[in-house]
């Protein structure tokens, strides 16, 4: 039955990523005959004159970075300010300031780590204008950013334009499928009102407080954005975002789908779609193996009730009955592989070992990634698996026809290692004092999981936790509030200064000495980069975390 | 050639400015507007939270969200690691290996009886993630019918008819395992002895 259901939620991504890869090929590069519409006239309008320049990487990074700002200022002026805003018909109050800079770190690099939850803190105003609107101009960037890394590894110096991008991708590819879904939730049940808090009268003559709101509109789009910043604070698991096995699965296969589409739209702009085709295939063959071992590890009982009366099942600690067996270890296995980071049962409340599922995930952070960015780490290990053939026959590496030399390795390793680097010192230092050994719920090392995988989570821009930690601190808000900053724009800048400086050089003819880079071969060449560079960078902090963590349970 | 990037620093802030004001109207206003006007209009029973009556018409709670049962003749949910609280949700946190789970999974099995020869449903000892499960087992309803059955008086096999009929129609191709909602179940248990006589409890 599991594996039935892992083909289902894996199959119709994969499927109908291939469609809307060319749709957003034709949105982000549309061919000459339909370019000068009444469309593009409109956004002229809308956005003024400048749309119309073309940019090279320095002038688009800066219009990304200037834009990125005022998304920053403005959402975190929104929260600052909820208290005294419409929309708040259950009267939240004041955010504390490092919760706010936090959240909106979080919101503004598509991570949604949420050290708060929706339903206790959050008025309708700031889940709409502030959260809503950046989980979809946060997805629009990543998007943006891949169609310039495109352009400029298909050889143009001119790599389009920002607002222009980001324009299209909200307006055509984010809008028209979050509407879709949104309403597909509606109709499975999720609500969508403006009321306040609904009182019951319980049968048994309490009162309980049902919280409720506009929960369809920031669902869909949190799912599709690879955002995952929920509406309340159990996220996908709450019967409110989630009600039942139908919404769970559209839900679950949302959240790959443009990321996965994102790879194809890389290949048509390049031109270069067997390449794309080798690359989409390590994806998918590291993604089938996480979800396989997610699912095996969590089908096991939970180690708690050894030897008590109790039926033997698999773990249901932390998950919803009715999204059926194995689709929550899928789900963990996909949220974490695409930087989407929002959850159908608690990551805390997994078995020891199948929490390394989602971390490993993290890590990479290639595994379709986030929508746009995720290709763009992948870009990276490819320069760095391309090199690595070039020194082992012993001539200057080439990728897309352009030389890779002395200055773009250097950026690459730069990329590579910025990710390792906020995990493991923000890892030492948080375990190492009361910042972060203070906050944790479960002893030992589940405990030293829960601050890995913060910092995993906010390093991969990911957003998904080990919910047991205390996090809503100052330490943890501002440490984890400047790792997501670094973890999304370091990564973005890098790779589209490689790009930009391999595009202004003389293309090299491709011979027969050339490296090919779309064939089976070339798959094992980076599926060996992503692994092996993966398992050094990490193995250690794995086995202090999840495995001894596994041990010290199993073996009594 | 040489150009300062920042040349055009002036025109990117007026254009940044103007995007970000279209956006977020669109994003955070129009969007959620069209979703709400199709929920409102077309599904406003689930629009407003699934919202459940009673014969006077007070809402006594919401068909998704689970409520705390405590009393021997109504069916008990999972337990929560907020206590039934709808206004902040969430899950337990606790690993599966741990021993506040241990703990809490030996309390349940005191409260529902269990035994090695009746051992308990494994759902009725994890807390489910959002702690507002809606639903047990077919198994977990089953396991408490006799003590439901026994303190209203009814007899069993009517009851197991009860469980077994809400459990129906939620089995589909790929859950395999019959679910009941509990609240549902419990309100519809009521409304069966109200039309016949008072509870006896």
């Amino acid at each position: 039955m599991s594996i039935l259901m892992l083909l289902l939620l894996l199959a119709v991504p994969v499927l109908l990523s291939w469609p809307l890869g060319r749709y957003m090929t034709e949105i982000m590069n549309p061919s000459a005959r339909s370019g000068d519409g009444t469309v593009a006239i409109l956004m002229t309008k809308a956005g003024g004159g400048m749309l119309n320049r073309e940019q090279e990487w320095k002038g688009y990074l800066v219009s990304m970075l200037i834009f990125n700002a005022i998304m920053f200022v403005t959402v975190a002026i929104m929260l600052a300010l909820q208290q005294w805003l419409p929309l708040n018909p259950d009267g939240k109050g004041p955010l504390e300031a490092s919760l706010i800079f936090n959240t909106t770190a979080s919101f503004v690099t598509n991570t949604n780590l949420q050290h708060y939850a929706g339903e206790v803190s959050m008025s309708y105003f700031s889940q709409l204008f502030a959260l809503t609107w950046m989980q979809f101009v946060s997805a629009a960037t990543g998007i943006s950013c891949l169609a310039a890394l495109s352009r400029a590894l298909a050889g143009n110096r001119l790599v389009g334009n920002f607002y222009r991008d980001l324009l299209r991708s909200v307006l055509f590819i984010l809008m028209p499928l979050s509407v879709l879904l949104a309403l597909s939730l509606v109709i499975g049940g999720v609500p969508m009102t403006f009321d306040g808090s609904a009182l019951a009268k319980t049968l048994e003559g309490a009162t309980q407080t049902i919280a409720r709101g506009p929960v369809a509109a920031m669902v869909a789009i949190k799912q599709l954005g690879t955002n995952g910043g929920g509406f309340f604070g159990p996220n996908s698991t709450h019967p409110f975002e989630n009600p039942s096995f139908l919404t769970n699965y559209l839900e679950c296969i949302s959240i790959p789908l443009i990321a996965m589409a994102s790879v194809w739209m890389f290949g048509r702009i390049t031109g270069r779609m067997r390449h794309a085709s080798v690359i989409f295939s390590v994806m998918l063959l590291l993604l089938v193996l996480k979800s396989g071992i997610a699912i095996y590890l969590e089908s096991a009982p939970s180690m708690a009730f050894k030897g008590l009366p109790i039926e033997v099942m698999s773990n249901l600690e932390g998950k919803e009955l009715r999204f059926g067996s194995g689709t929550a270890a899928v789900w963990a296995a996909v949220t974490t592989a695409t930087s989407n980071g929002s959850v159908n049962c608690m990551h805390d409340s997994l078995n020891p070992l199948t929490g390394l599922v989602p971390l490993a995930g993290m890590w990479l952070n290639v595994i379709f990634g986030g929508v746009g960015v995720g290709f763009i780490n992948m870009f990276i290990f490819i320069i760095v698996g391309v090199f690595i053939c070039g020194m082992m026959v012993g001539r200057t590496p080439e990728y897309c026809a352009r030389k890779v030399e002395t200055h773009e390795m250097k950026l690459a390793l730069l990329a590579l290692l910025v990710h390792p680097l906020l995990i493991l010192v923000g890892t030492a230092v948080f375990a190492s004092t009361t910042w972060g050994a203070g906050t944790v719920l479960n002893k030992g090392a589940h405990g030293f999981s829960e601050i890995l995988y913060e910092f995993s989570s906010a390093a991969a821009n990911n957003g998904s936790g080990f919910e047991g930690l205390g996090d809503n601190t100052v330490p943890w808000n501002v440490a984890t509030g400047l790792v997501m900053l670094l973890g999304r724009y370091i990564p973005i800048i890098l790779p589209l200064a490689i790009a930009g400086s391999m595009a202004a050089k003389k293309p090299v003819p491709e011979t027969t000495g050339t490296l090919r880079i779309d064939t089976p071969l070339f798959a094992v060449v980076i599926l060996g980069s992503v692994l092996l560079i993966g398992a050094l960078l990490f193995m250690p902090v794995a086995v202090l975390g999840p495995v001894a963590d596994y041990l010290s349970t199993s073996i009594q | 050639m040489k150009t300062n990037i920042l040349e055009n620093s002036g025109a990117d802030l007026a254009t940044s400015l103007r995007i970000a004001l279209v956006s977020l109207l669109l994003c955070g206003g129009i969007y959620p507007l069209i979703i709400f006007g199709f929920a409102r209009f077309v599904f406003p029973e689930s629009a407003s939270g699934s919202l459940l009556r009673n014969q006077a018409g007070t809402v006594v709670g919401s068909r998704l969200i689970c409520q705390a049962f405590s009393k021997p003749g109504y069916f008990w949910p999972r337990p929560s690691a907020v206590k039934y609280d709808a206004s902040a949700a969430g899950g337990s946190n606790l690993s599966p290996a741990g021993p506040e789970v241990r703990q809490r999974a030996m309390q349940s099995v005191k409260d529902f009886g269990a035994d090695p020869l009746r051992p308990l449903p494994a759902d009725l000892a994890a807390a489910s993630g959002s702690g507002l499960d809606p639903f047990i087992t077919l198994r977990a309803a089953l396991f408490q019918a006799p003590r439901v059955a026994g303190a209203r008086g009814m007899v069993l096999s009517d009851v197991e008819t009860q469980v077994r009929r809400h459990a129906a129609g939620r089995q589909t191709l790929l859950s395999n395992e019959g679910l009941v909602n509990v609240l549902a179940l419990n309100m519809e248990l009521d409304a069966m002895q109200k039309n016949k006589l008072a509870p006896r409890w």
